[in-house]
């Protein structure tokens, strides 16, 4: 099975400049991963104001249960929010800190 | 921070003419006593930065004014329930049988059959207990409740007979459990027998109810409790207490002229399938309803999977699929109502409820009089396709929904809404609890997905692709700004009505999403196309899935999903006939009628993260396109607008003589700028390999065509969902708009094509 690599920082970049949309196929495959994040926990955005503000959540996966809401930060771009939950991610799959 | 629903509601009607009085239906929470309800006529719900913004006018009509609010329940769970409680409530010995298929029997007490009164803790039942062994439970509604079980735990998704007798005499009562099928180390067959202290007889008044038991009623509807997950076959109630071999007897079709004085009921789900009606095929006649709209037309345990069609072999079809979360009519009290004042405008509406920190919009349509056009141009708005995907909940209880879209879900308080109350049911793209595919769905509960403004959780970034209700205001908005006027007419008529709806309307222009047809609503354009009228298909992934509306279970629809498709669940083998018409579900692809065949052009590829455009294709500078084209130069078509920043996007539909196109189709554009999240429909892929994504596969690709029709008519396809979120862009001026207005003038001209 495919392994994230830790030291390809060129991917974190290319993600970072560009989280949605078309990407380059090494960067495909790691994002195969991290966003096939399971349940429970997996991140997900709650809409604040519709196309301007948004706080991170949290889905049990369990229809009925309550969806945890993350509201310590407010997002004005959905794209500044894909980048926190990649860091986040980051951290829980190969143990480094992005900043 | 987060904005909480606190104010809901829907209508009992979608569709109304001058004079139709509209029902609205309002439930608030948290606290919410009051509320101030508007009809206001809706333009726009385009929130985007860059967009149109949200418009909508304010129309002074006497259904305004300040209302009292309370909370209305939705009872979700589908049971039958007996009409007559007469034959039922003073058995004081008896017999309850059927067959079974539990779909969840670890999920807790679920009844199956019996009179049994739950606030009173009194009756007889036939359950599965919290053991998942079916058990009798015997309650005098003196707190003396008896229970005899198997204690032996039911198979999942296995046939299994089961039955319950008490013998007042004796004070017996006998449980026993009879696997179709006793696999190896199973232990599953079970006959247990004890007396009881009870006192027998016991009394009830209670209705006889399947796949439930009552509990008490509201607003005049019996409510059921302990639903039942699984398929039940053949249900049986006998007066006496039969031994199991007699048990066995009973169930055969005739029932046994030497058991004819001990049947009470005897249904048999294998007749009336396309209607909510049960028969009892003893002597008594005691026919029941079905509630919430179980599954029917469902393989039983003599299914042999020679015959797939319910109408072929009806024996082999008579089990019914409950759900504990089915859901029909939510049933809910009239808040207020509209009488359509003659004067109003044929249009897009809505009923807008305030409630301090909380509001509703409840749209609904108002059409032109009955046999008039007010306009030469009729907008179909695609109802069935909202309610294929009403109130869908897919990326909240599916992980892969991100991967799948290219980019976080995002959630709306609709969403959250939603989440909490699930009881306000699904799509046709969820799943049950347990596990099996959904559908049916119906339109009388708040379907809160079809709300000005309101996005969907897993089309773009942070809700930025408007969606079906939402994005085909957009073609609304359009009219609006353009002067053009227009008559408003919905699926729903469609279907009731056929070809004298739009007959005569000079042209008739499609949502931005109009996947779900029924037979009735094909054959109406195909035929208004066959007289020389014409199509403007403003959307992707139309013409797709057969759906079935039906006279006998009103403001619902059904969709079978068969082996190839879209979709989050195919149906089950066997399962593929609507049990509304006995029609064949599925794609229209695989029914012989390709979408090609009526509009050029059939469903390629779809992708949710952004949106491509048009590159002019040779097509366009051919003489039979110049009217298309007047006025525009580009190459390019459409590098913009407020859905995911370009009018090629989202699901997309390619030109393809496979997919029906006929041969002097035009293919005017093709779309470039997809991403590789873009896939092609799974119907396509016969064999699969890498290089599907839609940068590295030309088949996954959208073609914009236009062709001409039998005497004078024609059809201009976008065969892109996005395209009506660049109309707006530049305050109108801009190449998308211009196309599609100089097809609008033309198509409206009829002079023949
Ligand atoms: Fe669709």
């Amino acid at each position: 099975m495919y392994k994230i690599d830790p030291t390809r920082m060129d991917l974190v970049e290319e993600f970072r400049a560009n989280p949605v949309g078309n990407h380059s196929a090494d960067l495909q495959q790691m994002l195969n991963v991290v966003r096939a994040e399971p349940f429970p926990g997996k991140y997900v955005l709650i809409c604040v104001k519709p196309h301007r503000e948004w706080v991170l959540g949290r889905l049990s996966g369990v229809r009925g249960d309550p969806v945890e809401i993350l509201e310590d930060r407010v997002f004005t771009r959905a794209e500044d929010a894909e980048w926190e939950v990649f860091r986040r991610r980051w951290k829980a799959l190969t143990g480094e800190c992005l900043d | 921070m987060i904005k909480h629903k606190k104010i809901v509601g829907y209508t009992d009607r979608i569709s109304a003419a001058p004079g139709d009085t509209v029902g609205f239906m309002v439930s608030c929470y948290d606290g919410v006593t009051r509320y101030r309800a508007d009809v206001v006529r809706l333009i726009s719900g385009d929130l985007h930065p860059e967009g149109a913004g949200f418009k909508e006018t304010v129309l002074d009509t006497p259904a305004a004014g300040d209302f009292p609010g309370r909370e209305q329940k939705i009872h979700a769970g589908s049971h039958a329930e007996i009409a007559d409680r007469t034959p039922f409530s003073a058995l004081s010995s008896f017999t309850l049988q059927a067959m079974i298929w539990p779909t969840t029997p670890q999920r807790g007490r679920q009844a199956l059959l019996g009179a049994w009164s739950e606030p009173e803790q009194r009756g007889y039942a036939l359950m599965i207990g919290d053991d998942a062994a079916p058990m009798l439970v015997l309650g005098d509604g003196q707190g003396n409740i008896e229970t005899v079980s198997t204690a032996k735990p039911l198979q999942e998704r296995k046939w299994c007979f089961v039955g319950a007798s008490f013998d007042a005499e004796t004070r017996t009562a006998c449980v026993v459990q009879v696997p179709s099928v006793e696999y190896p180390l199973a232990d599953s067959t079970a006959e247990v027998r004890r007396t009881v202290a009870t006192n027998a007889p016991v009394t009830v008044e209670a209705p006889f109810m399947i796949a439930a038991v009552y509990d008490g009623e509201t607003g005049g509807r019996a409510i059921g409790a302990h639903h039942y997950n699984g398929k039940i076959e053949s249900p049986r109630v006998a007066n006496r207490a039969l031994d199991r071999e007699t048990m066995t007897a009973l169930m055969q079709r005739p029932i046994p002229a030497g058991l004819l004085p001990a049947v009470v009921a005897a249904w048999d789900f294998s007749r009336a399938i396309p209607t909510v009606h049960i028969e009892d095929v003893s002597p008594n006649r005691l026919d029941g309803t079905l509630v919430n709209l179980p599954a029917r037309a469902m393989t039983g345990h003599a299914w042999t999977g020679e015959e797939m069609n319910w109408q072929h072999a009806p024996e082999q079809y008579g089990a019914v699929h409950f759900h504990e979360d089915d859901i029909h009519d939510a049933g809910w009290e009239v808040d207020f109502e509209l009488v359509i004042p003659e004067t109003m405008k044929s249009g897009v509406y809505a009923a807008r409820l305030a409630s301090g920190s909380d509001e509703d919009r409840i749209p609904f349509f108002v059409r032109p009089p009955r046999g008039v056009r007010t306009a030469d141009l009729a907008l179909l708005i695609p109802t069935a396709s909202y309610w294929a995907y009403a109130n869908e909940h897919m990326a909240i209880e599916a992980s892969d929904y991100e991967a799948f879209s290219g980019h976080l879900t995002s959630l709306n308080p609709e969403d959250l809404f939603l989440n909490s109350h699930p009881e306000f049911g699904h799509s046709l793209y969820d799943v049950f609890t347990d596990g099996s595919g959904v559908c049916y769905s119906s339109r009388l509960r708040p379907v809160l997905n079809m709300r000005p403004g309101v996005t969907i959780s897993w089309v773009g970034l942070g809700g930025n692709m408007p969606w079906q209700f939402n994005a085909d205001l957009h073609i609304v908005d359009w009219l609006e700004a353009m002067g053009h006027d227009y008559d408003v007419i919905t699926d729903d008529d469609l279907d009731a009505e056929g070809l004298p709806l739009i007959d005569g309307y000079h042209a008739v222009m499609t949502g931005t999403h109009p996947e779900y047809y029924s037979t009735r609503m094909w054959d109406a354009v195909e035929a208004y196309l066959g007289r020389g009228g014409r199509l403007m298909y403003m959307g992707g992934n139309g013409f797709y899935s057969r759906v079935a509306y039906s006279d006998a279970v009103p403001g619902a629809i059904e969709l079978r999903r068969t082996e190839v498709e879209f979709r989050e669940k195919s149906g089950a083998p066997g399962e593929y006939y609507h049990s509304f018409n006995g029609e064949y579900g599925g794609i229209w692809r695989r029914i012989g009628r390709p979408p090609g065949g009526l509009v050029g052009v059939g469903m390629a590829v779809e992708g949710f993260d952004i949106c491509g455009y048009y590159r002019r294709k040779p097509g366009s500078h051919d003489p039979r396109a110049a009217f298309i084209f007047d006025g525009v130069d580009d190459d390019i078509i459409g590098n913009f607008g407020v859905v995911g920043g370009g009018a090629a996007g989202i699901e997309l539909d390619r030109c393809d003589t496979s997919l029906g196109s006929p041969p002097h189709t035009l293919v005017l554009a093709s779309s470039e700028g997809l991403s590789n999240h873009y896939f092609p429909t799974v119907e396509d892929c016969l064999v699969v390999s890498s290089g599907l994504g839609a940068m590295d596969n030309p088949q996954a690709r959208g073609d914009m065509v236009f062709f001409e029709t039998p005497n004078g008519g024609g059809v201009f396809s976008t065969s892109s969902m996005s395209w009506s979120g660049s109309l707006s862009h530049n305050n109108y001026d801009n190449n998308v708009s211009r196309i599609t207005d100089n097809v609008l003038r033309r198509f409206l001209d009829p002079t023949p094509l």
